[in-house]
């Protein structure tokens, strides 16, 4: 015996408005108690949301599970079928909820057949009792205890053998509207294993060529009590859901399970004038930039430089060191020649130019005068010098900016350690002189302080390495070289040895230079940012959605 | 017992009972973990005379997951020159992927195989061979294969 079997609407899905309450209230106990601390750097904050900054909100799981089930009501309503269906079609269409519409208008069967609801016309046998083709409004599921009609029935008297397990103790059946009927058991395993080792939610039937698709329901009750993978299981729906919204990003952190809602970064044209760096709300450390993957908080620097830049150094840093010293450029063909002999006699791999290693020149005109080049003077190796010396110069131009990035981003790796010995530092401090524990917080402030100016100075190397020399280049170097002075002689004051004498004016000096130094890159993102909105900055090369002069 | 071994020896009394297609033969079978079976193409084929080894490596997520299969290549078998078959035997087949069912058998995949061996016309290497074999894992289930559907397997 068995039933269409379905679920009233979940209560797993009720949305609860309490708990989406997002925490927008300002000054939280945290941000007080820093405050209380931190007397000393009282700076003027500003409007709550900087030029550098993006307007986001963080959601829970629940408040995306909220917005898909909005869409799948939405659809249910417009086609008239029950909220599994419609779930699955807006599965299925990516949750495009337009080119669902049309596309369903256009051909109901297809859509329905596509989506996993509906088997295709000419059925893969064994065929269905219900017979035929069906334009199914609702979704059922065949639930029984002994086998069921679908498949030739064997005679009572035998009982329900699972053509997947063979175990005929098995006698709990489950099958989707197809009626391919395999026991609990097998389901249960199935489902499980495309849930947890897959991580995939669009559950076919287990027939072969079957094309039906497991709906929540059915999953649910395959799973039974496996609440864990239940739960995977609804993860795995949000983050398709996410995923397919460009104005949600899921949160990059191992098991965190919040969205960031960005709409303001949704499109890639924003992303020539923005930098989103958004925090995901569950804690301070998850930070990430909603344009791209390469870096957790890359501004100033918008996302198509920073990637480019990025790719520069992989190709480029590896052999840069190696290049400088150990390999010319061909005057003839510019493919790079690398010497690997003591003999000055080169020819180019590629051209088969013979040349003088010394000089460039060509060989010919050496003659019998081997190892011995004297003809600096000719005019083909001037010509042959200045070409390798505007590949020089090229490479230096790199390397100059590759250090400089490089050297804050080893600096940035090395935080920890500079934290620890810092908290060192505070206790000797405290030991030398009367200063409480929160009186030695300055150092640890510094410290901050410090890392977060060098993430900025970091990219802003790749920044000015693509910015066209002119004017706004000027000035953003002036702000860079600012930021870049103010920021080692905190870090000089932060490591200056602890001499019980002038521990008070040295708390001093620490505690002006990082005001000044989070001034310099309040500037320095700030000015950045606004460029960016402005269409300030222009380069010398081409980027992704600006124009070419 | 575990469900892949139940499986496994339902599957093998079958093989016993009711043999195996033709150009299948069962060469060993001694435990759940490893089966291997040769595989010929009879009638009109490129592969005329040529006798394969196809090995089956089970752990417990049989059947609902695949088996491990690919072509033995050692002193006595080689892999087939076939578009969809690597040179260290491993098999591009979404059969063995995306598309398996827990419904499918060993003896279901044999066949396909074969048929897929079959349906050749041309004896190649799939493009990406060299490198796909220089960096290829031990186990081709550990590949995510983009599935060639457009011939033979269906
Ligand atoms: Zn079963
Ligand atoms: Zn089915
Ligand atoms: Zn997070
Ligand atoms: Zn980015």
């Amino acid at each position: 015996m068995s039933s269409d079997y379905e679920f009233s609407d979940n209560d797993d899905f009720e949305y609860n408005d309490d708990e989406d309450m997002l925490d927008d209230d300002e000054g939280s106990a945290s941000d007080m108690e820093m405050d209380n601390i931190n007397d000393d750097f009282k700076i003027d904050k500003g409007p709550k949301i900087k030029v550098y900054e993006v307007e986001h909100d963080s959601l829970p799981q629940d408040a995306v599970v909220y917005l898909m089930r909005q869409d799948i009501e939405h659809i249910s309503g417009i086609f008239g079928v029950d909220s599994e269906v419609a779930s699955l079609l807006l599965r299925h269409m990516n949750w495009n909820k337009e080119r669902l519409i049309e596309k369903y208008m256009d051909n109901v069967n297809a859509v329905s057949v596509a989506a996993g609801i509906a088997p295709p016309e000419r059925s893969p046998e064994p065929s269905s009792s219900h017979g035929g083709p069906r334009r199914s409004s609702r979704l059922g599921f065949t639930k029984s205890s002994k086998s069921k009609s679908a498949e030739p029935s064997p005679p009572a008297s035998e009982p329900f053998v699972c053509p997947i397990c063979f175990d005929d103790t098995q006698q709990k059946t489950l099958s989707l509207t197809c009626g391919h009927l395999y026991c609990t058991a097998c389901w249960s395993t199935y489902v499980s294993s495309k849930v947890r080792t897959e991580g995939e939610s669009w559950i076919t039937c287990m027939a072969e060529n079957c094309t039906l698709v497991a709906p929540d329901s059915f999953v649910r009750t395959a799973l039974a009590d496996d609440t864990q993978t239940w739960a995977r299981f609804q993860e795995l729906l949000v983050r398709h859901f996410v995923s397919c919204m460009p104005s949600l990003k899921y949160c990059p952190y191992p098991s965190c399970t919040n969205t960031v809602s960005c709409p303001g970064a949704a499109s890639k044209s924003a992303l020539t004038s923005i930098v989103p760096t958004v925090h995901c709300g569950a804690s301070d450390t998850h930070v990430f930039c909603f344009g791209c993957a390469i870096d957790t908080d890359h501004r100033p620097v918008i996302c198509a430089v920073a990637k480019m830049w990025l790719q520069k150094c992989r190709d480029d840093s590896e052999t840069a060191n190696w290049i400088k010293s150990n390999t010319k450029e061909c005057s003839k063909c510019q493919s790079t020649i690398e010497k690997n002999g003591g003999c000055n006699h080169m020819t180019c791999k590629k051209c088969k130019y013979e040349f003088c290693w010394v000089c460039m020149g060509p060989w010919s005109e050496h003659g019998t005068a081997w190892y011995s080049c004297n003809r600096y003077d000719e005019k083909a190796s001037v010509d042959a010098r200045d070409a390798q010396s505007r590949s020089r110069a090229s490479l230096e131009r790199y390397l100059q900016y590759y250090n400089r990035w490089a050297n804050h981003e080893q600096s940035a790796r090395l935080s920890a350690e500079l934290y620890a010995k810092t908290e060192q530092k505070m206790e000797e401090m405290q030991l030398a002189s009367a200063l409480s524990w929160i009186e030695v917080q300055f150092m640890r402030k510094a410290v901050d302080e410090s890392v977060r100016c060098r993430g900025t100075l970091k990219w802003t190397y790749s920044m000015a390495y693509y910015l066209e020399k002119g004017n706004e280049k000027e000035l953003f170097e002036d702000n860079q070289r600012d930021l870049e002075r103010a920021v080692e002689e905190l870090s000089e004051l932060i490591e200056s040895p602890i001499d019980p004498e002038v521990i008070m004016s040295l708390r001093q000096k620490v505690t002006d230079k990082t005001v000044y130094v989070q001034k310099r890159n309040e500037i320095m993102l700030e000015d950045t940012a606004r460029g960016f909105l402005d269409g300030r900055w222009k380069w010398n090369v081409d980027v992704e959605g600006f124009e070419k002069d | 017992m575990a469900v892949s071994s139940r499986r496994l020896q339902k599957e093998l009394a079958e093989i016993q009972k009711q043999g195996t297609p033709v150009g299948i033969t069962l060469l060993s079978a001694d435990d759940f973990q490893t089966w291997l079976f040769s595989v010929e193409v009879l009638g009109e084929t490129v592969y005329a005379g040529e006798v394969f080894a196809l090995m089956f490596r089970f752990d417990g997520q049989y059947p609902i997951q695949p088996p491990a299969v690919q072509f033995l290549v050692d002193e006595k078998y080689t892999s087939p020159v076939h578009p969809h078959v690597y040179s260290n035997g491993h098999i591009c087949a979404s059969i063995l992927g995306n598309e398996w069912s827990p419904v499918l058998s060993v003896v279901a995949v044999c066949v396909t195989i074969q048929s897929m061996l079959a349906s050749c016309k041309k004896k190649e290497r799939p493009p990406d061979n060299d490198r796909y074999v220089r960096h290829a894992p031990d186990n081709p289930k550990k590949t995510q294969f983009v599935y060639h559907d457009d011939t033979g397997i269906s």
